[in-house]
């Protein structure tokens, strides 16, 4: 990741600088491109180049779609054959306060007010529904910013005639149509201005001379924060921390000063600011991001600290605790391969600016932020939009525990003869079954998460996903496994295309949380099984090569499939012959339909 | 601020906008003599002049340049 791209960001520097910077980040390898469409209700030239950056930045290539000037509504009303054209993947409505075309008259009746509020929301419910009936992606919409000035001065917050309150209506109802739509998401500008300092976003001089209707610098910011949302759409958030100790989670060397001259806890000032980064630390469990520890210490130092009595983490709150003399960066490599995740869905937090230097220049794609001083670790973190949330699922509450159950099982696998006395002993239960309604989000956001394990990295949109269910000629498959220490949920996903005798497998993946527990097996048992009830006779498979995906090369070959084909890029392509019948290959798991 | 200080630091400006470290300026350039000089690269030119000079340009001011002589002097003016 280019340390310029991370916040805290020098605007002017990116402004300045972006086309070396875009030369840059273009020579590296991108992996997904991705059509974007700006919709803009004042200028967006600027917004759209910053955006570029940002988004090139983490791994994806824009191809975009701009609007003219404040064309936002025409262009999403009446169409316009550019945008069709591009197919957007995702839609960016840019609009502001100065959008706004009525605002309350100090005369008016609280029913004017009312109706005018009606009349103003309406413009956009009808443009978003028209937007998402005719492309069905995700659409992210910005709220309004507060005013620039205040007629009423604070009355103008709480009196219906007031701008500061119509505003915050017009918001109100926004957020309602977000919590009510799919794919509807919220950018929330609104909180950026005040960020930033209203007065200067708002500075007359850019919506006058060229109409933007913010400042130039705040551009970057208000780029970056659209980004975060894209890039977390399309499944490239971070999954957990590495953290450091000493300095990092509570103030002093817990080997040299020992754990009771620790600060941390409600005595000090030092302690208490320690403490509430912890809190803020803790709460990310619930959004699913995996808590590390990655420190050089001793073991039991590490732990000891961690048992202090005013601690807010516990050692039980941690998935991974690696502390040791090793280099950072071998132990987080290594804590990633245990966990089956990737390196780059590591933040590195480090009070100490050499080891996040180590790490940038070691392990690519981890981002170290410049956390600054311990009082400000929060807001930098913060405003990094690592965890961008844009989807809250209930597996995200439970993805620490289920991490945890997986060390738990590694611990009884070390007890058992042969490994298949162990997935026996795990008492797997699976559903597989054609995509039911109520698992399409978690469908969706497995196509757009899984790298490692995934044939063909297909992305999906939930629109497309559910479009696969009802199409006669495609077969889908989900799994979804249990075991003794718990529930995985949906794990699996196949998509397949009927054509005359033989299914196409367009789509195969599976989340790395179940590695080595047979279920690509159960579900290869069962997309064959649905096969033959169509009277198909042979499957074709596809593995498409990408920076990630090396370790299912060979996916078919173990699945007892011949290679028919590979091109220059190292695509295969094979075939099984089922027509003479199939073996069954899975004999650990109990299947449902 | 003297105005060879004040082309050095301009000419730097100019050179990352437009992404060219050959070019060169006098009190006469405009817009017509680069390329890419077009009216959104003029916002951001101006961005980034005025945090390279730490000076921030009135309306009013940006209205009346014609050419780059015409920036030079409205620096000089901002900067005394």
């Amino acid at each position: 990741m280019h340390l310029m791209l991370q916040y805290p960001f020098n605007s002017q520097a990116l402004l300045r600088k972006r086309r070396s910077i875009k030369k840059e980040l273009l020579s590296k390898s991108i992996l997904m491109e991705k059509r974007v469409a700006v919709l803009g209700g004042s200028t967006t030239h600027d917004i759209k180049d910053m955006l570029e950056l940002f988004l090139l930045d983490q791994g994806i290539r824009p191809v975009f779609f701009e609007s003219e000037y404040a064309q936002y509504w025409q262009d999403a009303m009446f169409g316009n054959p550019k945008l069709e054209e591009l197919r957007p993947d995702v839609i960016f409505i840019h609009t502001s306060n100065r959008n706004i075309t009525g605002f309350p008259d100090l005369e008016d009746s609280a029913e004017a007010v009312d109706s005018l509020l009606e009349q103003e929301y309406q413009h956009f419910e009808v443009m978003w529904d028209k937007l998402r009936e005719t492309y069905h992606c995700p659409i992210i919409q910005n709220n309004f910013e507060y005013p620039s000035y205040r007629l009423l001065g604070n009355r103008d917050a709480s009196d219906i005639h007031g701008r500061t309150n119509f505003i915050t209506r017009l918001n109100q109802r926004f957020y309602e149509y977000a919590q009510t739509h799919e794919q509807f998401y919220i950018h929330d500008i609104n909180y950026l201005a005040a960020d930033y300092g209203l007065e200067k976003w708002s500075d007359p001089f850019y919506w006058h001379m060229y109409k933007y209707c913010c400042c130039m610098d705040a551009i970057p910011r208000l780029a970056f924060s659209v980004s975060n949302i894209i890039k977390s759409l399309f499944g490239k958030n971070k999954k957990a921390f590495a953290l450091d100790l000493d300095n990092t989670l509570w103030g002093g060397i817990v080997g040299d000063d020992g754990v009771e001259n620790l600060s941390i806890g409600p005595e000090t000032s030092m302690g208490q600011v320690y403490t509430e980064f912890q809190q803020y630390l803790k709460a990310h469990k619930k959004l699913g991001v995996l808590l590390n520890v990655v420190s050089k210490n001793e073991h039991e130092n590490a732990i000891a600290g961690l048992k202090h009595p005013d601690s807010v983490l516990t050692p039980d709150d941690f998935i991974s605790i690696k502390a040791n003399w090793e280099p950072k960066s071998r132990n987080l490599v290594q804590m990633a391969e245990e966990l089956s995740l990737l390196p780059e869905s590591f933040v590195f937090v480090d009070d100490n600016p050499a080891e996040r230097a180590i790490i940038r220049q070691q392990v690519p794609g981890v981002p170290a932020p410049e956390i600054g001083e311990v009082e400000h670790y929060i807001n930098v973190i913060d405003r990094s939009g690592f965890f961008e949330v844009t989807n809250l699922s209930k597996d995200d509450f439970k993805r620490n525990e289920m991490y945890k159950e997986n060390a738990r099982r590694a611990e009884l696998q070390a007890n058992f003869g042969s490994y298949e006395d162990y997935l026996l002993s795990l008492k797997m239960a699976a559903t597989i079954r054609p995509f039911e309604s109520i698992y399409m989000s978690r469908i969706a956001q497995l196509t757009n998460k899984s790298n490692q394990f995934n044939l063909t990295t297909k992305r999906y949109t939930q629109e497309e996903i559910e479009a696969a269910a009802d199409d006669p000629d495609t077969v889908t498959l989900y799994g979804k496994l249990e075991d003794c220490f718990g529930d995985n949920g949906v794990v699996s996903v196949v998509i397949a295309e009927v054509n005359g005798d033989t299914l196409d497998i367009i789509l195969w993946l599976m989340s790395c949380r179940v590695l080595k527990r047979d279920m690509e097996f159960a579900m290869m048992d069962e997309l064959a099984k649905q096969a033959q009830n169509r009277g198909i006779k042979k499957l074709v498979g596809h593995y498409y090569p990408t920076p990630k995906n090396a370790m299912v090369k060979d996916f078919y070959a173990l699945q007892g499939f011949t290679k028919a084909d590979e091109d220059e890029q190292g695509n295969t392509r094979w075939e099984l012959d089922i027509s003479e019948g199939y073996e069954k290959k899975q004999h650990v798991i109990q299947v449902q339909n | 601020m003297s105005r060879t200080e004040i082309y050095e630091k301009l000419t730097a400006v100019f050179q990352d906008v437009f992404d060219d470290d050959g070019i060169e300026i006098n009190d006469s350039t405009t817009a017509a003599d680069i390329e890419d000089w077009d009216s959104l690269t003029h916002i951001m030119l101006l961005s980034a002049v005025e945090d390279e000079f730490g000076i921030k340009f009135d309306m009013k001011a940006v209205q009346g340049l014609k050419d780059v002589g015409a920036m030079v002097n409205l620096i000089g003016e901002l900067l005394a």
